[in-house]
C-alpha cells in the first residue's frame, strides 16, 4: 500500500528528475528555432564563398531534362538559326511568354518591344525596337539565342528565365510585331469599324 | 502604552493590495505588450543591410515585378533572393560609379555572395511555403504589406502562430484572382465575402485541412 509519505517522495523525485532533465536539455544547446540545419541560401563558414550550397558542376543537367533536341536549347538546326519553334505555339503558350516578357523583357525594351521601357529612361543603353524591318527578318532562333547568351551590353537571361519560357517569350515578340504592324483590312470587322469610327 | 499600529495603519494597508493588484496587472499587461511589440518581434523595424537596396525605388520607380529578382516564389518553398547577376544585368551600365554600389560591384567581381540580413525568419520547427500560396491566390501584399512603398525592407507583420491561422481559418477574406497576386495596390471587391468563397472553391483550397497542427509543425 502507499502511504501518504511514500507518495510524496515519490512526487518530489519526479520533480527533481524532471527538473534535472529539462535543465540537460536547455543546457545541452537544443535549440529548435534555430536548428543545426542549413535553409536555402544559408550562409556557412566551411566553404570560402561563404555560401552553404555548393554551386552546379559545368554543364549539369537536370534529371529528366537531357535532350538533343538542337532547336530546343539553341534555336539552331545544323549549326544555323532556324526561323522555327520547336513545339506548337498554342493560346497558353503566348499567354505565358506575356507575363515572362512583361517581367524580364520590359524593363528595357518597352512594353510594345520599341525599346523604351523604364530603365532605359534611368540611362541604360537603348536596345533597338522590335518592330523594325530589320528585327522583324530575324528568325525565332536569334531571339533564343539573345535570351540564352545574351547580347553586347545585355546579359544573358538564362539563370531566370527556363527553356520553355524563352520560347513562350519568343512566340510573344513575333505577336507583338505582328500587332504594331498590322492592315485594317486584317482586323475582325467589330474591331475595323471601332477604329474607322475614331479615326473620323 | 501607545498604540502600536496608528488607526490610519488599516487605510494604508487596505490601499497597499489594491495599489499591487494595479501594479502587477500593468506589468503583466506591460510585458506582453512588449512581447507583441515590434521592439521583441522585429516588426516594422527596418534592418541595417549592407546595401540600402529600396523596393519602393525598383519596384514603385522602375515598375520592375517582383519576379525579376525572386524568382522562384510560385515554384519553390522559398522565394530566392536573386544573386549579385541579378543585380549587374542593370548596374553593369547605370550608376556604375556609385559608391553605394560597391559592394555589388566587389561580390561580382570576387564570386563572393552578398550578405543580406533576414528579416522575415520563422522558426526552424515551422514549414511554410510561397508556392501554394501564390498558386491559390494569395498575395504578396497580404502578407508583406505595401512592399512598393518601403526604402528599406521591414517586416508588416508579427508571423505569430495566430496570425496564419487567422486566415487559415477564413482564406475567403484574403484570396484574390491568381493573376492579381504580384499586383501591389490591388483593391477587394465590395462583395468580397461571397467573391472569396467562390475563389476558395474555384482554386480548392483545402480548408478543412490547413489548421491542423501537422500543417505547419511536420
Ligand atoms: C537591362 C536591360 C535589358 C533587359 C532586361 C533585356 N534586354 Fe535585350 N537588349 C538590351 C540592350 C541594351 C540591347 C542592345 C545591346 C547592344 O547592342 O549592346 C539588347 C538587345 C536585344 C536583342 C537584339 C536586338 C538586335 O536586333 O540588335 C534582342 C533580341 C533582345 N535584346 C531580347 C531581349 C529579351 C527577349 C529580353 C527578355 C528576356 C531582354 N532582351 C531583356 C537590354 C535589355
Ligand atoms: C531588383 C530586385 C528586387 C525586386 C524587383 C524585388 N525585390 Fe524583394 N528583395 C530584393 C533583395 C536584394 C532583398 C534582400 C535585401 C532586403 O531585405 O532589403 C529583398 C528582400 C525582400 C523581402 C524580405 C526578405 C527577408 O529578408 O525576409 C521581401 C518580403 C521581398 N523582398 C518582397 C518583394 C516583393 C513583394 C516584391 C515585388 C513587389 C519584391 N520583393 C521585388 C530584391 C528585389
Ligand atoms: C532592372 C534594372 C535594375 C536592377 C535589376 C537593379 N537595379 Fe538598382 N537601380 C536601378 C535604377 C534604374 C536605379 C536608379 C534609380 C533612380 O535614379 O531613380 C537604381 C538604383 C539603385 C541604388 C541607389 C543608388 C544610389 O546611389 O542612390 C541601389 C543601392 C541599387 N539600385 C541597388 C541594387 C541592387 C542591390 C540590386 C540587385 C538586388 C539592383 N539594384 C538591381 C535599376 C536596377
Ligand atoms: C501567406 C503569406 C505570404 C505570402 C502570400 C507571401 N509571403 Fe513571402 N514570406 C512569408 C513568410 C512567413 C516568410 C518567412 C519564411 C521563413 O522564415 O522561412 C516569407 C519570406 C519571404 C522572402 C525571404 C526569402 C524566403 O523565402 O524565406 C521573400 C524574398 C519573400 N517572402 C517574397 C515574397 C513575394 C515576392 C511574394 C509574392 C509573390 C510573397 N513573398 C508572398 C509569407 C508570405
Ligand atoms: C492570407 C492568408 C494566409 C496566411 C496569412 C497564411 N496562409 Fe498558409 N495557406 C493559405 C491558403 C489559401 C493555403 C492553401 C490551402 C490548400 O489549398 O492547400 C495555405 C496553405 C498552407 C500550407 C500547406 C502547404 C502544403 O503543401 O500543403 C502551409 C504549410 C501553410 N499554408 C503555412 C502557413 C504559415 C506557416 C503561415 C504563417 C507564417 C501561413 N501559412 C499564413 C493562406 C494563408
Ligand atoms: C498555419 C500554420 C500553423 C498551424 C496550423 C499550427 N501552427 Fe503552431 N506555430 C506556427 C508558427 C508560425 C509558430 C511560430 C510563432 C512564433 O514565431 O512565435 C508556431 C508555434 C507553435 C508553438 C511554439 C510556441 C512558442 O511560443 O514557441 C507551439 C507549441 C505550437 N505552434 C503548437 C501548435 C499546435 C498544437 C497546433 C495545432 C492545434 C499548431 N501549432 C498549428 C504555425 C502554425
Amino acid at each position: 500500500m502507499i502511504t501518504l509519505k511514500k507518495l510524496f517522495s515519490h512526487t518530489v523525485l519526479t520533480f527533481a528528475l524532471s527538473a534535472a532533465a529539462l535543465g540537460v536539455i536547455g543546457c545541452g544547446g537544443v535549440n529548435l528555432d534555430n536548428q543545426p540545419k542549413y535553409k536555402p541560401l544559408a550562409a556557412s563558414r566551411f566553404f570560402a564563398n561563404g555560401q552553404s550550397s555548393r554551386p552546379l558542376v559545368e554543364g549539369t543537367v537536370p534529371r529528366g531534362s537531357f535532350t538533343t533536341d538542337s532547336l530546343l536549347i539553341t534555336g539552331k538546326v545544323n549549326g544555323k538559326l532556324a526561323d522555327l519553334f520547336p513545339f506548337p505555339v498554342t493560346e497558353q503558350v503566348l499567354e505565358r511568354g506575356q507575363d515572362r516578357f512583361n517581367t524580364f523583357c520590359s524593363p528595357c525594351h518597352g512594353r510594345l518591344a520599341n525599346g523604351e521601357g523604364m530603365v532605359v529612361r534611368r540611362g541604360f543603353p537603348q536596345p533597338p525596337s522590335f518592330q523594325t524591318d530589320s528585327v522583324r527578318a530575324m528568325p525565332a532562333g536569334f531571339f533564343f539565342d539573345v535570351i540564352t547568351n545574351g547580347f553586347g551590353r545585355m546579359y544573358s537571361y538564362a539563370p531566370s528565365v527556363p527553356v520553355r519560357d524563352r520560347w513562350a517569350i519568343v512566340a510573344y515578340i513575333r505577336a507583338l510585331q505582328l500587332s504594331e504592324n498590322v492592315a485594317v483590312k486584317d482586323l475582325p470587322e467589330a474591331e475595323q469599324h471601332q477604329l474607322l469610327g475614331k479615326a473620323q | 502604552m501607545a498604540q502600536l499600529f496608528h488607526p490610519r495603519s488599516t487605510v494604508i494597508s487596505k490601499a497597499s493590495i489594491v495599489i499591487v493588484i494595479i501594479v502587477l496587472t500593468s506589468v503583466i499587461v506591460a510585458a506582453t505588450e512588449i512581447y507583441r511589440s515590434g521592439y521583441t518581434t522585429g516588426q516594422n523595424v527596418a534592418r541595417e543591410q549592407p546595401i540600402p537596396f529600396s523596393h519602393k525605388h525598383h519596384v514603385n520607380d522602375e515598375g520592375l515585378s517582383c519576379a525579376y529578382c525572386h524568382t522562384s516564389v510560385d515554384k519553390s518553398s522559398f522565394a530566392g533572393i536573386p544573386p549579385t547577376y541579378t543585380c549587374m544585368t542593370c548596374h553593369s551600365q547605370i550608376w556604375t560609379t556609385s559608391p553605394m554600389l560597391q559592394p555589388v560591384r566587389d561580390s561580382y567581381q570576387t564570386q563572393k555572395p552578398l550578405e543580406w540580413i533576414r528579416v522575415h525568419d520563422l522558426p526552424d520547427f515551422v514549414y511554410f511555403n510561397h508556392s501554394i500560396h501564390i498558386n491559390k491566390g494569395i498575395g504578396c501584399e497580404t502578407c508583406h504589406g505595401r512592399v512598393d512603398q518601403m526604402p528599406l525592407m521591414r517586416r508588416q507583420n508579427t508571423l505569430f502562430m495566430a496570425w496564419c491561422i487567422d486566415c487559415h481559418r477564413a482564406p475567403e477574406k484574403y484570396i484574390r484572382p491568381r493573376s492579381e497576386v504580384f499586383n501591389m495596390t490591388y483593391e477587394y471587391p465590395k462583395n468580397q465575402e461571397a467573391f472569396g468563397k467562390k475563389l476558395v472553391k474555384e482554386y480548392n483550397v483545402q480548408v478543412n485541412r490547413i489548421t491542423d497542427c501537422s500543417t505547419c509543425h511536420r
